[in-house]
């Protein structure tokens, strides 16, 4: 094992937009740091609170929800509706002690490739000034 | 759902020559696999997609009986087909495979970190290896195709697109939201390299257009909304009001024997004066207009914001009783099978780069207006003049890349395209028109990249054309004689050079109409971070978008000359009329499902589904959800925030995610 802590980030991103945009970094060959794990979904929309719980409660470190810009949703408004959700559940981690910035959503679009990779990073540098997150003891 | 047979799954790496394998240490993660909680077979081969790496797959289907195929090779979104195919070659259900990513989103933006990379490889295995244990038989859902297509914007995309739709014997409908078809092209004078006259040979489509029988014409008239999906597209069409009643129009009102027959004596009587802005306003128009002699349909359009409704042009109309002052918006729907964007381009407003004096000095002027002004059915009847004084003038200057290849962050950072050859096009003509006529163009590179087009460059050089190498600075102008100051730099001679001409035109770089933007957004189009439409693949799929069904053709998709973009709209009405021709598509079986045991008939995801695909029925005493497949599209947003967790979201299901990320988090190496 490393000396330097990897965060644990579960990244959750749509089909249409970001995740098309996070293989577009691929193919211009932008470098972003790999402690990030992608999950695919067809849209935010999908994204269901429950999931961002469990993704915490297993002990993750941060977790990253990325869809297409508003008005872009290949769904019309999933993102929109997901966007709404991710207030909620912020308010709710604040009340069960964690940082809020741990969960983030973005939106980047299928033509974003440059963004998506500064978006990883800059999602990894804040979990990781946040350090380990403090559910992990509570796995044990 | 309920039949759950033990998970064997078959896990195989692709190394993709060097692009994985020279960043992921393919055997550790392909030793790693084998631990897995279900994996009964582990693989690797050089290129996964060739023919013995897809027969590796379908033996091995065999050979262990497997119920699930993991590839961990590029992204889904390039060959899952691919390997879905090879699954059901295999003799199981295509849904039972999954993809790992470890290209695009690993080997290619990790290339220095081989132990992170490999790190990461390992999780992404393990996340698809939990998906794919949990993965159900699918069942594609084959619908039927209308067989109708719409095309949006009929310049010349539109309809060479339209035409050869209809010469397939495909209902087209052709929508455009001015009162004419011809779009861009008919505004030019000639076409380069081949100097043919534009019109001449663009107006014999538009005929053809006229008379196509399997062409439904729908000028004036703009897409309003948009529902349904490939093969079953329903689009709201709002005519805009005209005013003026086609003959077929006024016979269905009773009105025998009347209706607009172009005779133009309601716009020899109208009182209004209009900048006409096919000619940009260099000519003028009535309230009551058509914008030129040659449009197709030629019927009159009444500009509702000017007509002060003075009933003169109604009068002089007569028995014909074509107008109608009152005439409002009607609303029209159709059905379409498929569908083709060609939205063109509008001129990037050039007046934003203040240092050339465009709309502040007359003598300024844009390419299209050049176009229009050295036309011989333009404003001056093809004689060349200066708007400030109408004299003709004997020194011409052409910036060339005007807002185009521009990091400023005023113009564009693209290259227009089509912009150095017209240019090159615009000096040709006056040197030949002009007797004497010094023509300069200002240039970074000329870029005549098509067929016929250096040569063209030559001949222009050997016309006499001076070039200069170097952006405009600044243009100046001297206010009693209106000429123009131009300061630039010859970047091949190194030196400043300042020269006085008559008339500046600008080759002004390209942009997607805002009406453009609204149009791509309802039908599910995106966009590339310049604006344009995006297309499915820049390579592989230049015409296809992201929305099945849904096809581009010319300038909408990026700037492109005109043998480029009737090319693309051939492509795309044959890409377009594949599954009209086919008859029926198969959807991707991603619906929402309700347990009904679960559902407590709240109705929450009723109001949250975008396609009203959802409802709420009466089943044994309770309220339950009901899906309507055909019209869902699998979004997940019900699933998302279904409270009871009742609703079952095919192939991207609860216990499917659940155990996704309890694979990584909990499942890896502590
Ligand atoms: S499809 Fe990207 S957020 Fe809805």
């Amino acid at each position: 094992m490393a000396e330097e802590w990897q965060p644990k980030i579960l990244a959750i991103i749509c089909n249409w937009c970001s995740y098309a945009g996070a293989d577009l970094a691929g193919g211009a060959r932008i470098q972003y740091p790999p402690d990030i794990r992608a999950i695919r979904v067809m849209c935010t929309g999908r994204v269901d609170p429950l999931f961002i719980m469990k993704a915490f409660q297993d002990g993750a470190d941060g977790v990253l929800v990325s869809g297409c810009h508003f008005g872009d949703c290949h769904y019309l408004e999933g993102n929109f509706k997901a966007a709404k959700r991710m207030f909620l559940i912020k308010s709710v981690l604040k009340n069960i002690g964690l940082n809020d910035k741990r969960l983030r959503m973005t939106f980047v679009s299928a033509s974003e490739g440059a963004k998506w990779a500064g978006v990883v990073t800059d999602v990894i540098k804040t979990v990781k000034e946040l350090g380990p997150s403090p559910l992990k003891e509570f796995q044990k | 759902m309920a039949e759950k047979k033990e998970a064997r799954i078959g896990v195989f790496l692709c190394h993709c020559g060097t692009n994985i394998a020279g960043s992921i240490n393919i055997k550790e993660v392909q030793d790693y696999a084998r631990t897995l909680p279900g994996v009964v077979v582990s693989d690797e081969y050089q290129y996964m997609c060739s023919t013995p790496g897809q027969g590796k797959i379908v033996d091995a289907i065999k050979e262990h009986n497997l119920t699930g195929i993991v590839v961990a090779a590029c992204s889904p979104r390039l060959h899952e087909p691919t390997f879905r195919v090879a699954s059901k070659v295999g003799g199981i259900n295509p849904f039972r495979f999954e993809m790992a990513n470890i290209r695009e989103q690993n080997s290619w933006v990790h290339m220095h970190d081989k132990e992170g990379a490999t790190a990461k490889a390992k999780d992404a295995v393990r996340i698809a290896v939990a998906k794919a244990s949990l993965l159900e038989d699918l069942f594609p859902k084959s619908v039927p195709v209308e067989k109708a297509a719409i095309v949006v914007g009929a310049g010349v995309a539109g309809i060479q697109a339209s035409l050869d739709l209809a010469n397939a014997g495909i209902p087209t409908y052709l929508v455009e939201k001015t009162p004419t078809i011809g779009g861009r092209m008919s505004q030019l004078d000639k076409t380069f390299p081949t100097l043919d006259c534009s019109q001449c040979i663009l107006t014999p489509k538009m005929v053809d257009v006229g008379r196509n029988e399997n062409i439904i014409l729908k000028t004036y008239t703009e897409v309003e909304k948009v529902e349904g999906y490939i093969g079953n597209f329903e689009i709201t069409l709002r005519k805009k009001a005209r005013g003026v009643m086609t003959p077929e129009e006024a016979e269905a009102k009773g009105i025998v024997g009347g209706g607009c027959n172009g005779c133009g004596d309601c716009s020899g009587v109208c009182p209004v004066i209009k900048g006409n802005e096919f000619e940009f306003a260099m000519a003028p128009r009535k309230a009551i207009f058509i914008h030129h002699p040659q449009v197709v349909p030629n019927i009159y359009t009444v500009d509702f914001e000017s007509c002060i409704k003075c009933g003169l042009c109604v009068e002089a109309c007569g028995d014909k009783k074509a107008i109608d002052l009152e005439m409002e918006d009607s609303f029209e729907k159709i059905k379409v099978g498929t569908a083709i964007l060609a939205t063109g381009y509008e001129l990037f407003p050039i007046e934003k780069k203040a240092e050339w004096g465009y709309n502040r000095f007359e003598n300024v002027i844009t390419g299209l207006e050049f176009e229009r002004l050295i036309c011989a059915s333009g404003p001056t009847g093809g004689h060349l003049v200066r708007p400030s004084d109408g004299q003709t003038p004997k020194k011409v200057g052409f910036v060339l890349c005007a807002g185009s290849r521009d990091n400023t962050g005023i113009g564009k950072p693209y290259c227009s395209r089509f912009c150095c050859m017209y240019s090159l096009k615009h000096a040709h003509q006056i040197i030949e028109k002009i007797p004497g006529v010094k023509a300069y163009l200002f240039y970074m590179d000329i870029r005549s990249f098509g067929k016929m087009y250096e040569e063209f460059y030559y001949r222009i050089q050997d016309e006499g054309a001076k070039f200069i190498r170097g952006r405009v600075a600044n243009i100046l102008e001297d206010p009693k004689s209106r000429n123009l100051m131009v300061f630039a730099e010859d970047t091949l001679l190194q030196r400043p050079v300042n020269i006085e001409l008559d008339l500046v035109v600008l080759a002004s770089a390209v942009q997607p109409s805002p009406e453009a933007d609204t149009v791509r957004k309802l039908f599910g189009v995106s966009k590339s971070a310049d604006g344009w439409m995006l297309e499915a693949h820049p390579k592989l799929n230049p015409c296809g978008t992201t929305t099945a069904g849904v096809f581009l053709a010319g300038v909408c998709q990026g700037p492109k000359d005109i043998p480029d973009t009737v090319a693309q709209a051939e492509g795309a009405a044959s890409a377009a009329s594949i599954p009209i021709h086919v008859g029926k598509v198969e959807l991707e079986p991603y619906f929402a499902q309700c347990m009904e045991e679960k559902c407590a008939g709240c109705g929450m995801c009723v109001n949250l589904c975008p396609y009203s695909a959802l409802a709420l029925v009466e089943k044994e005493g309770k309220k339950v959800m009901q899906v309507t497949e055909a019209k869902c599209k699998g979004c997940g947003t019900c699933g998302g925030f279904c409270p009871g967790g009742a609703i079952h979201m095919q192939h991207f299901t609860t216990p499917q995610i659940v155990a996704q990320i309890d694979a990584f988090l909990l499942g890896g190496e502590q």
